[in-house]
Parts: structure tokens; sequence; C-alpha cells
């Protein structure tokens, strides 16, 4: 990779985190702690909406951010031509 | 001999026996298998062996019972968010720039990163950590085997040092990672087992994370009926701001753990660290998804059983867990019936120790003894992965850090290795010792150990990744600052020593995400004073960031670059033995 290439590979991964950590935090401490109480006047199988995400939503959210970002960063690495996978990186 | 003493002890011989044929089967001769396991471990089982480590006796025995009895349901969800959103952290902002620089250890990366003064910190705040936690995974063994073996406590703890001993010592990292996949296996079929069984039994449902749904209702209504705050309202045990906090502490604790983080140097390649970090969450979540409804039914059952029951006249599992003392009955208005009138507790006529929820879950659901005997093979297995994976970062923090990077930089392969085994040897015996005397506030210590981990560890990795220009010094202060401010919180609160109500009333476990804070507000500031580091190290931070071969990493990996290119503070690596300051 060029200077221009490691530049605009680095600006892309960091929009990408930073995208899925703004749903990190809206579905824990959003939608788990602070806007809880208003949720709760919904409900989904049978459980307070709010509770459910403090409870289960916000894990299966967790779960789907990582996969999201593994995704895009096999993809992202494809584009730039990235090969190194199938050598391991060693230790000193 | 009763039936669930003899299926609990088949079940435990034979996982036993699984665990040390694997650690025979993989042992290892070089530091490398011994540290981390050679880093070739495929994403999946490295996943499953995060999972194992990562879950312990606290996740396995006491998470559904916090959660349902000593909260009101809602309160526990701190654990429940906190300890899993941790992997989001740990998966985008850790794990693959940690793995492409590609050490052994967390100090081992703060100490290239920075310098010998930070490696040393690093270093301290690793083994308090590990011990700490350690001590509470010993005790769970050895309560355990009291309670479905009927031995003494001492007894099973000595017998769960000398397995671990046996696959520790022998297989290293190696050994210790294909173990924690098979115990992974172990608890979680232990643990899944009981919770279908009882949820189809309760709602008709087989699934419990839908099942629960169908109680939830019920549930509300019966602890409105006995005078009890209701299970899904929200704040009504824990304000608001203690929730953020406490959910923040164990989020970046989680990620500042140095036996999580030195997971991902087990990996084969960057790539395969992302993927660990995801198998991980997947494998944890399987549990952490069922805990809460495990929890609502066992509190549906005991308050729908218990309450206004003559005493004397409980079911067989009520008494068989009064028989060991984990509930206790007191009838404090003499009216011969149990009263669950305002609350559940010591001070009320009837407290149901956390503990017992999940290992009594397949009585109070009548299923047969072999279950039974499964879940306690369960709990061993939770609580010896996770005490194996500490002991493998105290063992290698002092054979790596501190004998070979300081004191014989020149040792080799096989003495580095010989250090290491003596080193799990002593740490095997301190952790056996603290689980037969555990210090009386364990549970506490243990949740205390991840706002340590979040203020000490957090700041420090990220940034040593993200900003090419933090300076040694800056990283030193913002460890001493972090951990220094979130000890002396802690201790001025905690209940056995201050007891005080701290500022804002926020809790002990909650000050860790200030002290991470503080932690990043020091380092920047210091850093902005302090010598940057050299043009070859911001090279080598730059580097990291990109997938691909880089000279300079694979240099470094290498041992082959000159430490003065790297540090200005020469005699880096313990060339010399001595330290100079970095600053």
């Amino acid at each position: 990779m060029d200077a221009e290439q490691r530049t605009s590979y680095w600006k892309r991964n960091l929009r990408l985190m930073a995208i899925l950590l703004v749903f990190w935090a809206l579905v824990s401490y959003g939608a788990g702690i602070l806007f809880v109480e208003p949720l709760n006047n919904f409900s989904i199988i049978g459980v307070p909406l709010g509770f459910w995400f403090a409870q289960q939503g916000s894990i299966l959210t967790f779960l789907i951010l990582i996969a999201i970002y593994v995704w895009r960063m096999d993809k992202l690495d494809k584009e730039f031509g990235i090969t190194e996978y199938e050598e391991e990186v060693h230790h000193s | 001999m009763s039936t669930v003493q003899v299926w609990t002890l088949i079940f435990v011989a034979i996982t036993f026996s699984i665990y040390i044929y694997i650690a025979y089967a993989s042992r290892v001769s070089t530091t490398s298998g011994f540290y981390v396991a050679g880093g070739g471990i495929p994403a999946p089982a490295n996943g499953a062996a995060i999972a194992a480590d990562w879950m312990s006796a606290a996740s396995f025995i006491s998470m559904a019972g916090i959660i349902a009895f000593s909260g009101n349901g809602y309160s526990g969800s701190v654990y429940l968010m906190g300890w899993t959103g941790g992997y989001v952290l740990l998966a985008m902002l850790l794990a693959p720039y940690l793995r492409k620089f590609g050490k052994y250890t967390v100090p081992d990366f703060v100490g290239d990163r920075y310098s010998e003064t930070a490696r040393l910190i690093a270093v301290v705040c690793a083994i308090v950590v590990s011990f700490v936690y350690v001590a509470g995974q010993m005790s769970g063994v050895g309560v355990v085997f009291q309670r479905f073996l009927g031995v003494d406590t001492t007894v099973g703890v000595i017998i769960g040092m000398v397995i671990v001993f046996l696959y520790a010592v022998l297989g290293g990292m190696k050994g210790i990672t294909w173990t924690q996949v098979a115990q992974y296996s172990v608890l979680i079929v232990a643990y899944l087992i009981p919770a279908f069984a009882i949820s189809q039994k309760l709602t008709g449902i087989p699934v419990p994370q839908i099942g629960f749904g169908q109680i939830m209702e019920e549930l509300n209504g019966l602890q409105a009926d006995l005078g009890l705050a209701e299970y899904t309202g929200a704040f009504t045990q824990m304000n608001m701001l203690n929730m953020f906090l406490i959910t923040a502490a164990l989020m970046f604790g989680t990620a500042g753990l140095p036996h999580v983080i030195v997971r991902f140097y087990t990996a084969k390649s960057v790539r395969a660290a992302r993927f660990s970090a995801l198998w991980a969450l997947f494998f944890i979540s399987l549990l952490y998804l069922t805990a809460p409804a495990i929890g609502a039914f066992s509190k549906y059952n005991v308050l729908n059983d218990i309450p206004g029951t003559a005493i004397g006249s409980e079911p067989e599992w009520f008494k068989s867990w009064q028989d060991v003392g984990l509930i206790t009955v007191n009838d404090l208005n003499g009216n011969g019936l149990i009263d669950v009138q305002g609350g559940l507790g010591d001070a009320f006529e009837l407290a149901i120790n956390n503990d017992i929820v999940v290992l009594a879950t397949p009585e109070i659901a009548g299923l047969p003894a072999p279950i039974i005997g499964l879940v306690a093979a369960g709990g061993l297995a939770a609580a010896l992965s996770t005490a194996s994976g500490l002991l493998l970062v105290i063992s290698s923090s002092v054979a790596n850090d501190v004998y070979y990077k300081r004191i014989n930089p020149q040792a080799t392969e096989a003495r580095q290795l010989m250090v290491g085994r003596i080193a799990m040897g002593a740490a095997i015996v301190v952790a056996g010792y603290l689980g037969i005397n555990p210090p009386g506030f364990v549970a506490q210590v243990v949740a205390l150990a991840f706002g340590l981990g979040a203020a000490s560890f957090f700041p420090i990795l990220v940034l040593g990744i993200f900003w090419k220009k933090c300076t040694a010094a800056g990283a030193a202060a913002g460890m001493v600052a972090g951990l220094g401010t979130t000890l002396a919180y802690q201790i001025w609160t905690i209940d056995i020593y201050g007891g005080s109500d701290g500022l804002f009333g926020i809790n002990e476990v909650a000050f860790g995400a200030i002290g991470m804070v503080i932690n990043f507000i020091v380092t920047i500031i210091v850093s902005q004073f302090t010598t940057k580091p050299t043009e070859a190290m911001q090279q080598l931070v730059e580097d990291i960031r990109y997938p691909g071969r880089s000279e300079l990493v694979a240099a470094h990996a290498a041992g082959s670059l000159d430490d003065e290119l790297l540090h200005d503070d020469h005699g880096d690596h313990g060339d010399h033995g001595g330290r100079k300051d970095e600053s």
C-alpha cells in the first residue's frame, strides 16, 4: 500500500468503527438505561421494551455489531488486496 | 452416598480425565507454545477458549441469582450489558492491533510501546488483578465439591489445585486452550439443559429467552402482591448514575483484563483475532441470554411456592439447601409461616444465597439426578478454566516480563520455560491458599478487579494504538493516577474498610469508570509536555494499523530491531539489567 492508500484504508476503518460504536452506546446506555422508562411503555414477547433491551436486546445487538465489523473489514482488506491471512503473524 | 453424589462423581471423573488427556496430548516444549500456544489457534476454538476463560464461577453459578434475588431484576442488567459490551470494544479497538504487535503479555506490549517503568507498573497491575480474581475461583471449586460430594472445602480446593497443576504446567497455554474448549462444551451443555427443561415445564415453550416473556407479567404481579418492587421496574434499587457508571466500568474493565487480552495473541493472524472476538461473544451470549431467564423462572417458582408455606412443610429441594445453610428461614413474627412481606434477605423472614439459584434449578424443576451431576461438573469447569487462564497470566508476567526481560535476558528457551513452570506452580499454591482461606470479601473484590482493569489498562492500550504521540511518561503517570484514585476510592467506600457513602453516592465498582477517565486525562496532558516517542516507534505504531506485511513489525517481532531506535532510554529490554527513568 502506498501512503495515499494507507490514509484511505485507515479513514474507512475509523469511520466504520465510529458508526458501530454509536449503535453500541445507543442500545446499552441509551435504550437500556437513559430511555428505559419511556420504552417500558411498549413491550416485546411480553417483556417491557426497555427492560428487554437491558437484558437481551443489547447483547444481541453487540453480537450483530461485531459480525458487521468482521464482515466489513474482510471486504475492506479484499479491496486493498490484502492477502497476509494465510501466513501467520509471528511472535517475538 | 446419594444418587446425586454418585452421578456427580461420574461426571466429574469423566470430564476431568478428558481435560488431563487433552493437556497431555498438547504438551509443549517452547516458550511461544507455553505463553501463546504458538499463536496458532483457529478462531472458533480460540473463541470458545475465551468464553470459558472469561465465564468464571461467578457467571455460571452466581449471576442468575444476583439478577433475580439480590436485585429486583432490572438492576442486574449492569452485569449483562457490562460483561458483554466490553467485547465490542475489544474487537474493534484492541484485538487486531495487539495481535499484529505480536507479544506474549499485556505488560510486554506496554513495556515495548512505552518504557520499562511502564512495564513494571503493568506487571504489578496484572498480577494484582489476576490474584484477586483467582481466589474467588478456587473457593468456588471448594463450594461445589462440598455441596455435591460432601467432602471438606479444603480437600475440594486441593483436588482442584492438583488438576489445574497437571494440565496448566504440562501444556501451558496450548494445553489450557484446548482444555478450555472442552470445558466450554461441558459448561454450556450443563447450563442450557436445565434452562430448556424448566422453561418447557413452566411455560410450555422450550426456548427460555421467549418463555421468560410469558411469566413476566405474572412475576410483576406476584412481586407487587408481596410488597416487593416491580421485577421489570427501572431504578427501584439503583439510580441512573450508578447504572451508567457500573455498566461502563464492567465494559471497559472487560476490555482491560489481562487474561482476556492475552487470548488475542493466541490467534493465528490479525483476521483470526477479529473473528475470535466474534466467536467469543457468540459463545458467551448463549449463557448470558439464558441467565436472566433462569433467574426469573427461579424467582417465579420460589415466590409461587414458598410465601405462606408452613415452616416444616417446604418442598424437598428447599430443605436440602436449608440443610447446608444456603437458604435460611427466620420466623420473625412467630406465626409458623414463611412471610416475605416487604422483602427477601437477612433482615427478612426468608434469605436465599445467590449462588444456589443455578445449582438448584434442576432440583426445583424436578429433573433427574444425572442432570444435577452435570450441572455440578459445569460449575467446576467454569471455575477451573478461569483459574487456569489467570494462573497463566501470573506465570507469564513473572517469567517473561520480570525474569527474561529484566533479570536474565540471556536465558535459554529451556530455562525460561522452567521459570514459567515454577512460577505457575507457586501461583497455584498461593491461589489454593487464598481459596481455602478466602478474604471475607472475595465476591466484592472480584467486581472491584474490573474497576481496576478499566482504570489501569484500557486507556493506555487504546492510546498506545490510536495516538502515535502518546508518550511513555504519559502512560506511566496515567496508569498510576487511574489505579491510585480508583483503589483509594474503593478502600474508602467498601463496607469492610471505610464504609463511606463516597461522592454523590457513587458505588465502589462504578468508580472504575471515573478512574478510567482520570487515566485518559492525565496520560494526554503529561504526553503534551514529555519527550515524544522516537520516529521508529511512531512508524511502528502506524504500521500495526494496516494489515499486510510490514518490514518494521516483522523485524520488531523477530527482535532484530535496535532498541535505541525505539526507545530513547537505552538499557531497555533489560540489556543492562538496570532501569532508567523514561522522562
